[in-house]
């Protein structure tokens, strides 16, 4: 009993190392959604200045399961995951919309053009309420809404492929059974 | 000489004004008071170890101007605060609120704290027996017999 007594310290070092390590693969930056299993927000989105596609709405999030991303033209990751979701959107398993976090309307329609537009329907927030009703801090993020206009999924940050295959379409994989 | 005194004087006077912008404050200096005190215990997610009165982040901004458009519009403080809570989390109080899930957070320490104390309680009381207590047990014969070997080999 008492030899056990020396080796307490031993235990207690050991059971730190297991949390310190598994806190080292923790990011810090990525806060838990407060909206995951909550109906979105209620807005409305009006298109971009002078763009062709149709703005959104809550209403439109229902019926089929949708992503939602958040993008800016000013926003550089935006861009490294922009491929990812335009095969995303191309796969054709969910209605990829874009919401324009906070951005400058020919910025903005001038980055579609370059880079391509994936999205159904693309809403201009251009003071940023929306994306707070969302919960959102940082751009880009992506959200994953079920047939019922439920969010069930938040990423934060560009998607990368590893994410989109392990996370995402799962996911919406089974929201769309 | 006196006149720097008086800059001295000023400059101790003057409170720390955050990041928030003359733009952004309200006329009204009770109302003004309030969304101060409500966002310094908000958290900016963008730099996170600073609230949102210290931030100048743009959402930080943002959730200012909305802090005191919430107030003007008749809300209580927790009614502002809750609204910001339900789009962000219990992670945008800086002081943590003490439900279920964050026990461990604010009981932890005292309890770890009574382990640590209790330990050195026993261990200083038993050093004490054992400093002042009764004396060890005699030796018994077998050991007196090993310990005479011991010296005898010794003196060899």
């Amino acid at each position: 009993m008492r030899r056990l007594f020396f080796f307490m310290p031993l235990a207690v070092f050991a059971v730190l190392a297991v949390y310190f390590a598994l806190g080292l693969g923790m990011d810090p930056k990525i806060i838990p959604s407060a909206l995951i299993d909550k109906p979105v927000p209620q807005f409305t989105l009006p298109p971009i200045d002078g763009g062709a596609k149709q703005g959104f709405s809550d209403a439109e999030l229902k019926g089929r399961v949708s992503v939602i991303n958040v993008f800016a033209s000013w926003c550089i990751p935006c861009k490294a995951e922009h491929p990812l979701i335009t095969r995303l959107a191309g796969m054709g398993v969910a209605t990829v919309y874009g919401l324009n976090y906070k951005d400058e309307a020919a910025d903005a329609l001038k980055w579609l053009t370059n880079l391509g537009d994936p999205y159904h329907r693309i809403g201009a927030d251009r003071d940023g309420r929306v994306g707070i009703d969302w919960g959102v801090y940082g751009v880009p993020e992506t959200f994953v809404v079920d047939a019922q206009g439920r969010i069930h999924h938040k990423h934060v940050g560009p998607l990368t492929q590893k994410s989109l295959e392990g996370e995402l379409l799962p996911i919406i994989r089974t929201l769309s059974q | 000489m006196r006149a720097a005194f008086v800059l001295v004087l000023l400059l101790m006077a003057a409170t720390p004004a955050g990041a928030v912008l003359p733009d952004e404050m309200l006329a009204d200096p009770v109302l003004e008071a309030r969304a101060r005190d409500i966002s310094k215990n908000l958290r900016c997610l963008v730099c996170q170890n600073q609230s949102i009165d210290d931030s100048d982040a743009g959402l930080a901004r943002d959730l200012r101007v909305i802090v005191r458009e919430r107030l003007v519009a008749g809300d209580s403080d927790s009614a502002v605060v809750d609204f910001v809570v339900d789009r962000y989390g219990d992670f945008v109080l800086l002081n943590p609120p003490f439900k279920a899930t964050t026990y461990v957070l604010w009981i932890g320490p005292v309890v770890i704290g009574t382990f640590g104390l209790l330990a050195v309680v026993v261990f200083f009381r038993r050093r004490h027996a054992t400093a002042s207590g009764e004396a060890p047990a005699p030796l018994s014969d077998e050991e007196k017999k090993r310990l005479d070997a011991l010296i005898e080999d010794r003196s060899e």
